[in-house]
């Protein structure tokens, strides 16, 4: 039981990082049923800034504490990335918004391809992996026989923080009311007085930033390099198109189940090596039962 | 058209001419190296570079290598095999056509193994300085030692087992854990002698567990290892990867004793592990601070002449070179096959990684170091006799 425990704690910890790149995808689906294949590359960056960032801050004179710099080094990624995805879809996204959506998909790999050997050219970045200076103190607390790490607790209540900020943001303010409207009729909705092109940019600022949320907490954790982005990329998509794509509270279940598939397949098949055989093929049952993921409704064609 | 066809024509000629005539009297000896100057891993590749433009300066200030009374000058040619199989096979094939005496290099076994059946093929005697893979040395379909293949560093047959006598003998461990890379021959190949090992002397394996490459979340699996009560866990992991395993599994409660291999060996792991690799071994080649006095002279006039320590590859790049002059000397002629015969008959080098002998096959007998992280740095603990 405690076996079991202990697995679901780790689940809900790689599942919370699934969970918040997974919000990128869907709420850009959502507003342009365009699937923005460089928000996993977008995530590598945040993962980067956090870590010029905290590195600065942890080596200058100032001597904050680390819970001084961990709130800065937060709030400075996610700003820079969100800059970052409105600058992509000013530059690159919004000249073809009237284009077929295939060319948008393939723009959108060559902006993650772009991001990723850009990395690797930029000196200072490189290949070789990084890791973010220890910001949280590595103590763990057993409770019962489950070891609870200061990271895994901190990663979890602040992902959980992030995604109820985002789930009242876009049910309760105009920006998200607005969201919502361009998702429903993107017709419609501009002949009514919404600003498009502003909304547009919000979503992917805010999806961004949720996903540099999503990028400090894994920089914290695991080692960064410019090629991070992809298999994390995929995971987040496959748990936005789990959840039902174009639907938030979706992508936060489907990054959940995805953390869970991550973690128990290794303890039911003899390796981790599996992994991505059970993610997949999850994937395909699922999307011949609910084409339109678990909690997407089927998209009323309108005529 | 004829005219110039003609004029390329009288040139190759002409150049073949020069180049048969150069075999015939040759007055100097040239070496090749085949290195990972560029690719994922291009700090093995500049050690072993600059090891051998060490190795080559030192025999010429003594005015050359001496061979059957003569003092030849002894010149290297450098190809970059950009850490790829095929580049590295190419590499070989150049400096074959090149004429070189014999060739050291390349380093990583996945560039080595393709590059040896070019020299195999050749009969152009090779010395790869690192490359541990059993397979290096063994012929693909025969299974049978390779004629013109060496190596400088021990095979992962005998690291496998280096590392289970440290676990019984040392950690006295009773259930040990292996967690490893599946993805990966070098991985794989220590993990399963390491464990076969164990099992011969009654000590039952408590946990196998594998990844893929490119993991960086390993929790399921330290959660299962730390389930079965493991006292002991190896990782014969590259050094980009030990450091997450050790932080989680330290951050799950494991507190047992973790070790490795020499893969270990690489300044990154100390910058990326922090503290949290303090204290912990690993088997490998050679251990800079051991005070063998043939071990410190190279260390100190390598680090004047390269500003740096040198690393694995590079001690290893230096005893190649050694062993190749020796054989050399040994063969009284500058001829491949003989260089080979002499190589493969040499029964006491003492090198910068230890003393080596060759019994007939290009795998050495030499010891392994088993080293400690202390104060953040890679220290001498023990020595294992084959």
């Amino acid at each position: 039981m405690r076996f079991y425990l202990q697995q679901a704690l780790n689940a809900l910890q790689v599942g919370s990082v699934y969970a918040l790149i997974a919000l990128g995808y869907t709420m850009v689906y959502g507003i342009l049923t365009m699937i923005n294949f460089a928000h996993g590359d977008v995530f590598m960056v945040s993962s980067y800034v956090a870590f010029f960032v905290a590195t600065a801050l942890i080596g200058s004179h100032l001597a904050l504490p680390p819970a001084v710099v961990f709130a800065a080094t937060l709030l400075s990624s996610m700003f820079a990335t969100a800059l970052l995805a409105v600058a992509i879809e000013r530059v690159a996204y919004r000249p073809l918004r009237r284009a077929p959506r295939m060319s948008l998909v393939i723009t959108s790999l060559g902006i993650g391809l772009l991001l990723e050997n850009l990395a690797i050219a930029f000196r200072p970045v490189g290949p070789a992996p990084r890791m973010l200076p220890a910001l949280i103190p590595s103590t763990t607390i057993v409770v019962g026989g489950v070891a609870f790490s200061a990271l895994q607790v901190v990663t979890i209540i602040v992902s959980a923080a992030a995604m109820l900020g985002l789930d009242a943001l876009v049910r309760h303010t105009r920006v998200g009311i607005a969201m919502r409207a361009i998702s429903w009729d993107s017709a419609l909705v501009p002949l009514m007085g919404v600003p498009v092109d502003r909304i547009v940019s919000m979503t992917f600022a805010i999806g961004a930033a949720v996903a540099a949320v999503g990028g400090t907490l894994y920089g914290m954790t695991y080692t960064i390099d410019p090629y991070m982005g992809i298999r994390i990329g995929w995971w987040a998509f496959i748990s936005a198109v789990v959840g039902g794509i174009g639907n938030i509270r979706g992508a936060m279940l489907g990054g959940f189940l995805l953390g869970a598939v991550e973690i128990f397949t290794p303890v039911f098949l003899h390796s981790s090596t599996y992994r991505d055989m059970v993610a997949f093929s999850l994937l395909l049952v699922l999307l011949v039962f609910r084409p339109t993921g678990i909690l997407g409704s089927p998209a009323a064609q309108k005529v | 058209m004829n005219r110039s066809l003609l004029l390329t024509l009288a040139g190759l000629v002409l150049g073949s001419a020069a180049l048969v005539s150069c075999k015939r009297a040759p007055d100097k000896i040239v070496i090749g190296v085949n290195a990972e100057l560029t690719g994922s891993i291009p700090v093995a590749g500049q050690s072993c570079r600059n090891a051998a433009e060490f190795a080559v300066a030192e025999i010429n200030a003594a005015g050359g290598l001496e061979v059957a009374g003569k003092k030849y000058p002894v010149e290297i040619m450098v190809e970059d095999n950009e850490d790829k199989a095929e580049s590295a096979a190419a590499a070989a094939q150049k400096l074959v056509s090149a004429g070189v005496l014999a060739m050291v290099g390349p380093n990583a076994s996945r560039n080595a193994i393709p590059a040896a059946e070019v020299a195999e093929a050749a009969k152009v005697p090779m010395i790869s300085p690192w490359s541990t893979a059993a397979r290096l040395t063994l012929d693909a379909r025969s299974n049978a030692p390779k004629k013109f293949v060496f190596r400088t560093a021990f095979t992962d047959d005998f690291q496998g087992v280096v590392a289970a006598n440290f676990a019984q003998n040392y950690l006295k461990t009773t259930k040990p854990a292996v967690l490893y890379d599946v993805a990966s021959e070098y991985n794989k190949g220590i993990a399963e002698i390491y464990g076969k090992t164990l099992k011969k002397k009654g000590i039952e394996l408590a946990a196998f567990e594998s990844y893929t490459t490119g993991d960086k979340d390993f929790s399921s699996l330290l959660t299962k290892i730390q389930q079965t009560g493991a006292d002991s866990l190896f990782l014969p992991n590259y050094y980009s990867e030990v450091p997450l395993q050790v932080k989680q599994a330290r951050k799950l409660g494991y507190t047992g004793a973790i070790f490795g291999s020499d893969s270990w060996g690489s300044p990154e792991l100390l910058t990326l592990c922090g503290g949290d690799c303090e204290g912990l071994f690993f088997t490998t080649h050679y251990a800079p601070d051991i005070a063998t006095p043939r071990a410190k002279e190279f260390i100190a006039k390598y680090q004047a002449a390269k500003g740096k320590v040198p690393d694995d590859v590079a001690a290893l790049t230096w005893d190649s070179f050694g062993l190749l002059f020796q054989a050399i000397q040994a063969a009284g002629k500058l001829d491949r096959l003989a260089v080979r015969d002499a190589l493969a008959k040499i029964s006491n080098f003492e090198g910068v990684t230890g003393s080596m002998e060759f019994k007939g096959t290009g795998d050495p007998v030499k010891s392994a170091v088993v080293i400690q992280i202390k104060d953040g740095k890679f220290t001498y603990f023990q020595t294992a006799k084959p």
